[in-house]
């Protein structure tokens, strides 16, 4: 049980995370289906400082692990954003249509992941030909054991992003106006308020929350990470985490708790005693979190709270 | 008076441009990305990219393989007609990998495990893949769901379900379903004597033509028949299309059908080619649904573009393989078509860029005319 308290912590916050991402991004008015894609190049960027700053968690410190931790971090925001700017160009500034873009940024982002860790790992070892990055000692870094329970301190960052993004959103003269370019970006530009920046910063915060999104998935639970297969759809159940949260950041913590468990039962299900006994085969609680985010849209998405621009690219010129 | 149109005006050929455009700068920036793995090798691997077969000495060998680039062609072109078909009624079909992966189990199944001919298993590829589309067309016109999330949400649902149905049918040894030929040769395409043509590749078969045709088909079907007309009408505007009395919620779902159904033919022309088993260990949907997408949009979304762009990206797509691996990954590739897709997003802009400077020239050449004409006036006046 502790197992599965921990696992589904983790994930959801993981979908928590990326959720709000999506979240500031569509306040501001841009969808962003990207967020996998960011996902995995943050994942990449706090794999690849793991892979290359020594690290020894026998000997480290405690200032040695919050050194590790800060680096993780601050690689995974830098990934996630820079490749979230290749929306913000596209969709903000050239208004090219966000749905391509954003699927095109999937596929890019598990390709050039794929093909970056791919030749680091032939140029290293020519006879290594995997897209595999292994962390096992410097994930130790920012782990903490309370009793049974092991904690990552990503859980932390994500209540702490939480509280953030609500305060931002909902509290400050920044969220006010970012909310409302999502809204009625004519209205916000007749006010004054520039609407391509603030289209251009929500996109980035959703790349900064997706990339560390990235690094807490790849370092749940597991401590190898194959780059050819991507995030597993993680951004889009936060999508659906989003749409049933009604984009609001509270709500948006309590349907990610409840889709994190779904998804920690896949792992922890052999160890509960009433599940194993039930015998049902493995794939169906790795397809469970799929079709529970089915059912739950399906349910949600009739009186959508979803901010009245989104996807919509602003023209100034447009009456 | 005549005026001339400008030949930059014509839709057809600034979609050309711009897809040749998007494919020029996608193979640079594959080039860059070689460059920076490997200087030295980066000008032959992306030339082997560009090659693909024809990296082959030998007549016979480039023939041979050249059948098979084809042969994988026809399910890409499916799969693209697919995304484009739902494209044109405003419904972005991202579920088209999810449904050539049903195609694909529903296949399999049918010739493997029940031992039935191969137009039997075609058409359960067909309805399996019309099914599933169905639903997300259904979820779209009842609950207002996205189609997006739907589609990839169902993507993963249909790989591992796919996964445990073929777990049936797979070698007492490995991972892969048993190959047709030892389990059930009926169950495999007829060749008709194309193989001959192509160094016997006995992948060369029926598949093709009949992909050539179906796209044809499509053509013809959003051209010149009302339901095409409706259906572009409805992705056009939902609600002008409700005021003037179609039924839009129905052509929604029946979009998805017909796009779902391509993509599961699809699928079942490639796995009844018997050219790959399926893997019931993996971990991710074939790449050739988001491949689709790559070709529906170079293509400029016109089913007979689709014909070309599909060819292309498959061949680029194999090309990969020809890369020195002992530096570069074959998934260059897909970095490639990525990056394609992601400069297809811009084509649009493009189009309003040259329909802007066209106007501007335009309007100063009127002006000028005009100025002329009230100079010729006002010299008469004085006369």
């Amino acid at each position: 049980m502790v197992l599965l308290l921990q696992y589904t912590l983790i994930f959801a916050s993981v979908l928590l995370l990326v959720a709000l991402g999506g979240c500031v991004s569509e306040h501001s008015g841009v969808i962003n289906l990207g967020l996998e894609g960011i996902m995995v190049m943050g994942a990449l960027g706090g794999a690849l400082v793991m892979r290359f700053v020594p690290y020894s968690s026998a000997t480290a410190g405690f200032g040695e692990r919050i050194l590790m931790f800060l680096l993780v971090f601050l690689a995974s925001v830098a990934l996630g954003m820079l490749f979230s700017m290749l929306l913000a160009v596209a969709s903000v500034s050239f208004k090219a249509d966000q749905t391509i873009v954003g699927t095109a940024m999937n596929l890019l982002g598990t390709a050039l992941a794929t093909v970056v860790v791919k030749s680091m790992n032939t140029a290293i070892n020519p006879n290594d030909h995997s897209s595999e990055i292994s962390y096992i000692e410097p994930k130790k870094a920012f782990l903490s054991n309370i009793g049974k329970f092991e904690l990552n301190w990503f859980v932390v960052v994500a209540v702490v992003m939480l509280v953030i993004c609500f305060i931002m959103l909902y509290k400050t003269r920044f969220g006010l106006r970012l909310r409302a370019c999502g809204e009625h970006p004519q209205a916000a530009d007749s006010v004054g308020i520039n609407v391509y920046k603030m289209r251009y910063l929500g996109v980035l915060i959703s790349g900064f929350l997706g990339g560390l999104g990235g690094i807490t998935y790849i370092t749940a639970g597991v401590s190898v990470w194959k780059f050819e297969n991507g995030v597993a759809g993680f951004g889009f159940l936060a999508l659906a985490v989003m749409i049933f949260g009604a984009w609001h950041p509270f709500k948006i913590a309590g349907a990610a708790v409840l889709f994190g468990m779904f998804r920690a039962l896949g792992n922890v299900y052999n160890g509960i005693g009433f599940l194993k006994d039930l015998k049902i085969p493995s794939a169906v609680y790795l397809m469970l979190p799929y079709i529970v985010s089915l059912i739950v849209l399906a349910f949600t998405s009739k009186n959508s709270k979803a901010p009245k621009a989104e996807g919509i690219p602003y023209d100034k010129g447009q009456r | 008076m005549k005026q001339k149109t400008p030949l930059l005006r014509n839709s057809g050929l600034q979609t050309l441009i711009s897809s040749l455009f998007c494919i020029i700068l996608g193979l640079l920036i594959g080039y860059l990305a070689l460059l920076v793995i490997n200087a030295e090798g980066a000008w032959t691997a992306i030339t082997n990219v560009i090659k693909n077969y024809m990296t082959y000495p030998t007549a016979p060998a480039r023939m041979k393989y050249l059948g098979t680039t084809l042969a994988k062609t026809a399910p890409l072109l499916m799969c693209s007609l697919s995304v484009l078909f739902a494209y044109k009624a405003g419904l972005f079909n991202i579920g088209v990998a999810g449904q050539y992966t049903l195609g694909a189990a529903a296949s399999l199944f049918c010739a493997l495990n029940l031992g039935l001919p191969w137009y039997v298993c075609l058409l359960a590829a067909i309805v399996i893949g019309a099914i599933s589309a169905a639903i997300c067309g259904a979820l779209r016109a009842f609950c207002n769901v996205n189609v997006v999330i739907s589609g990839i949400m169902l993507n993963w649902i249909s790989l591992y379900s796919t996964n445990v149905l073929l777990q049936t049918v797979k070698e007492s040894t490995g991972k892969d379903t048993i190959r047709l030929v030892k389990q059930h040769a009926d169950s495999i395409l007829p060749t008709l004597g194309m193989d001959k043509w192509f160094s016997n590749n006995q992948y060369v078969t029926i598949g093709i033509p009949i992909a050539i045709l179906v796209a044809v088909l499509v053509w013809v079907i959003l051209e010149k028949t009302k339901l095409g007309y409706e259906l572009k009408a409805t992705g056009n505007n939902l609600n002008a299309a409700k005021y003037c009395g179609m039924k839009e919620n129905s052509n929604i779902i029946l979009t998805m059908i017909i796009s779902g159904a391509l993509a599961g033919l699809g699928a079942a022309l490639y796995y009844l080619s018997d050219i790959e088993p399926w893997n019931v260990n993996s971990s991710s949907v074939p790449g050739m649904g988001f491949n689709g997408i790559a070709a529906a949009f170079l293509g400029g979304l016109s089913p007979i573009g689709s014909i070309f762009s599909s060819y292309f990206i498959q061949h680029i797509t194999l090309g990969g393989g020809y890369v020195d691996l002992s530096h570069y990954c074959a998934q260059i590739s897909d970095l490639i078509s990525a990056m394609i897709i992601y400069l297809c997003g811009f084509v649009l802009f493009f189009k309003t860029f040259i329909n802007g400077r066209l106007d501007k020239h335009e309007e100063k050449r009127a002006h000028k005319a005009q100025a002329l004409e009230a100079a010729q006036n006002t010299e008469g006046g004085k006369k």
